[in-house]
């Protein structure tokens, strides 16, 4: 099925934000203000829905926004705070009005921008389940239907007669997405709401949304911050960048795109300057070779000892964008133990073939001994490696899901 | 597969009466919130329903009625502010629920899609059983003063209808309004109060000098108040009180309808 179910054409959305107050400097003046206020204070929230000229109270939220979502697809909208994700969900689900532009969707939309919309403290657990799926667009016939369901997927049953106000606010979450996870839309527009819960119930909550998306094929639009869950739910990525489209594509490269983004602000400097208050420290790391998938690299360690004689290990290890840890190489594996001389030292380690497929890359750097922490950087250096080759005259290897990757010897039994 | 356009909308449009009643579950689990929230965690429950305008009746009885003698046309003061109270806290009561309705449940509005006029149709819903249950308590007052209904009692679902037209009317718009100027909600406490003295809930009509009464009819709730009178204590029906304010609530109602579409679609943005 590859049928267009959501097509976005040319979207633009135009806020007013608050004008700064004006000051006074003297005390008459500012009773002069005060006088004055009623007439000015009608003026400005009189003009929070209207536009003339463009201003610089004016603010444009989104900017000529156009995109496809096919039937099954599940999208994930990336970037920064106040990139316009939240306004452009809020659109879709038609909360507020874009102010240029069109959208089409074929079929019911249902949105979750936050969990347990229109709880009342006062109402039961039960009752609340109504309140919060009538709003979502459910009819009562249905929440009747599947209101054990419900009920049991929040996993709060014993209460379910109690007055909300007394739940923990975990348990209203669990009902509130309970409610939302039995949603019935061909549409669902999700905002950054999985990231509630125990550890439990957010695993309970993945696995819906994969069988929502993967088994019943329903489309999806996520919001997210959490990288390594947009990478297990989604395929696709849209990355937004102060209301425009910045990068559209796979959602692999669409996170490196916004990783770069947010590390080109960012420096690096190759000379370690917090020192302070450590016995042993690394004072420079230098890098030769190239970071190719199969490439050899030299690392050298300047190391500085204030002690006497010291028995290190060193570590270089890996980690992918989200800080889950990849590959690494760390001395006390080889059996290696060095002995620190007082002052300046020097470590070599080469790698010999890196087995990290393409993407981008944290090396992090650790030095210690025994159990013991001298010194750690954690995220010392980002880096993208090369897609390359595993093995002599191989084929080049590329991002399968894993980025970690070993040559292996491959038969087929005959007979 | 239904099509949804989304697109920048422009112009007067009449709400969509289709949409509302695919929503009518949410509106009945809204009212039903509503009166339970109101009720919840108090001793009296829903007895303050009874006190409220039993114990203002009184209140009236004896300033009004003991210190002021305002003449109540023959009848006992208690039973006359009685027939008008009953209407009255009903149309005050719907009118502060409904206008705060939107900016009190801002959170729901930038959160998820209804219709918008959900909210200040369930404030009026919800007083209903207020207003039920304080026509009991008319109802013991009839028989203890030995007061038998007219035939004008008939009209009685009419005027009824003109005060749910006109509640609605002016909550639709005061609700649109207090959106963005919050002013309304601190006018409004003061404004009911003002308007209780527009309307013939302390006093008769006959009190309105003759060059007065038209303008003066045009408060629908003067035609609701004196219909309601006339026809429980078996009077001839006023008319000439009644269809002028009939026409205001209508149009009330109607421009409620179009100017809470108009506004609609900026909520979510001001709220």
């Amino acid at each position: 099925m590859s049928d267009t179910i959501i097509k976005v054409e040319n979207l633009s959305k135009r806020y007013r934000i608050g004008l700064q107050e004006k000051r006074a400097d003297t005390f008459a003046q500012q009773l002069w203000n005060n006088l004055k206020a009623p007439v000015e204070n009608f003026r400005r929230i009189q003009s929070l829905g209207k536009f003339e000229a463009e201003e610089e109270s004016v603010h444009w939220a989104l900017k000529d926004v156009s995109f496809e979502v096919k039937q099954g697809e599940v999208l994930g909208i990336i970037g920064k705070n106040g990139a316009g994700k939240s306004t452009l969900l809020k659109i879709l689900s038609k909360i507020t009005e874009p102010t240029s532009g069109r959208i089409e969707m074929h079929g019911r939309v249902a949105a979750l921008l936050e969990v347990g919309t229109g709880f009342h403290p006062e109402l039961t657990g039960r009752e609340n389940i109504y309140m919060n799926g009538t709003i979502l667009g459910m009819t009562k016939k249905e929440i009747d239907r599947k209101l054990d369901e419900i009920i049991d997927f929040s996993g709060v049953e014993k209460y379910i007669d109690t007055p909300v106000k007394y739940y923990s606010s975990g348990m209203r979450v669990r009902l509130g997405f309970s409610v939302a996870a039995h949603l019935e839309p061909e549409i669902l527009i999700i905002d950054e709401v999985l990231a509630v819960g125990d550890y439990e119930f957010q695993q309970k909550c993945l696995g819906k949304m994969e069988d929502v998306s993967q088994k019943e094929g329903r489309t999806v639009l996520f919001v997210s911050h959490n990288m390594a869950m947009m990478k297990n739910l989604c395929k696709s990525g849209l990355l937004l960048e102060k209301g425009y489209i910045e990068f559209q594509g796979n959602i692999n490269e669409t996170i490196d795109n916004y990783i770069r983004e947010i590390e080109s602000e960012k420096k690096f400097n190759e000379l370690i300057t917090s020192q302070e208050g450590k016995e042993i420290y690394i004072e420079f790391v230098n890098f030769s070779g190239e970071f190719i998938t199969g490439g050899k690299i030299d690392l050298l360690f300047g190391v500085f000892n204030k002690l006497k004689g010291k028995n290190v290990e060193f570590s270089v290890s890996f980690s992918t964008l989200d800080g889950t840890p990849a590959l690494q190489y760390y001395s006390g594996h080889m059996g290696e133990i060095f002995k620190l001389s007082k002052g300046k030292n020097q470590i070599k380690v080469r790698i010999e073939k890196l087995p990290l497929v393409n993407g981008i890359y944290y090396i992090n750097l650790w030095l210690g001994s025994k159990g013991m922490s001298y010194d750690f950087h954690r995220k010392y250096k980002r880096i993208e490696v090369k897609a390359g080759r595993i093995i002599d005259n191989g084929p080049i290897c590329t991002f399968n899901n894993y980025p970690v990757i070993n040559p292996a010897i491959w038969e087929k039994n005959d007979g | 597969m239904n099509l949804v356009i989304i697109k920048p909308s422009n112009g007067w449009k009449l709400v969509d009466f289709k949409e509302l009643w695919r929503y009518k579950d949410l509106l009945y689990f809204l009212t039903v919130r509503g009166i339970k929230a109101r009720y919840a965690q108090s001793i009296l429950g829903i007895g303050w329903a009874i006190i409220q305008p039993l114990f203002t009746t009184l209140v009236f009885t004896v300033v009004f009625g003991g210190l002021a003698k305002v003449d109540s046309d023959g009848m006992p003061y208690i039973l006359f502010s009685y027939l008008a109270l009953w209407p009255w806290s009903y149309f005050s009561g719907t009118l502060t629920d409904s206008a705060n309705s939107l900016v009190a449940n801002a959170g729901m509005i930038t959160k998820v899609y209804f219709p918008r006029l959900i909210l200040p149709l369930s404030s009026i819903f919800s007083k209903l059983l207020d207003f039920g249950i304080s026509f009991i308590v008319l109802l013991g007052l009839l028989i203890y003063f030995q007061v038998l209904p007219g035939w004008g009692v008939v009209f009685l679902p009419l005027l009824l209808l003109q005060l749910l037209m006109c509640s609605l009317g002016i909550g639709m718009i005061l609700s649109a309004m207090a959106v963005q100027y919050r002013d309304v909600k601190y006018a409004l406490t003061f404004i009911v109060q003002l308007l209780l003295y527009g309307a013939p809930v302390v006093y008769s009509t006959t009190a309105v000098p003759e060059e007065w009464q038209f303008a003066y009819s045009l408060n629908p709730m003067v035609g609701v108040i004196e219909g309601i009178r006339a026809g429980f204590l078996d009077r001839p029906m006023p008319w000439e009180w009644i269809w002028p304010g009939t026409i205001v609530a209508v149009l009330l109602f109607v421009f409620g309808l179009f100017y809470f579409r108009r506004m609609e679609r900026v909520f979510a943005d001001v709220a």
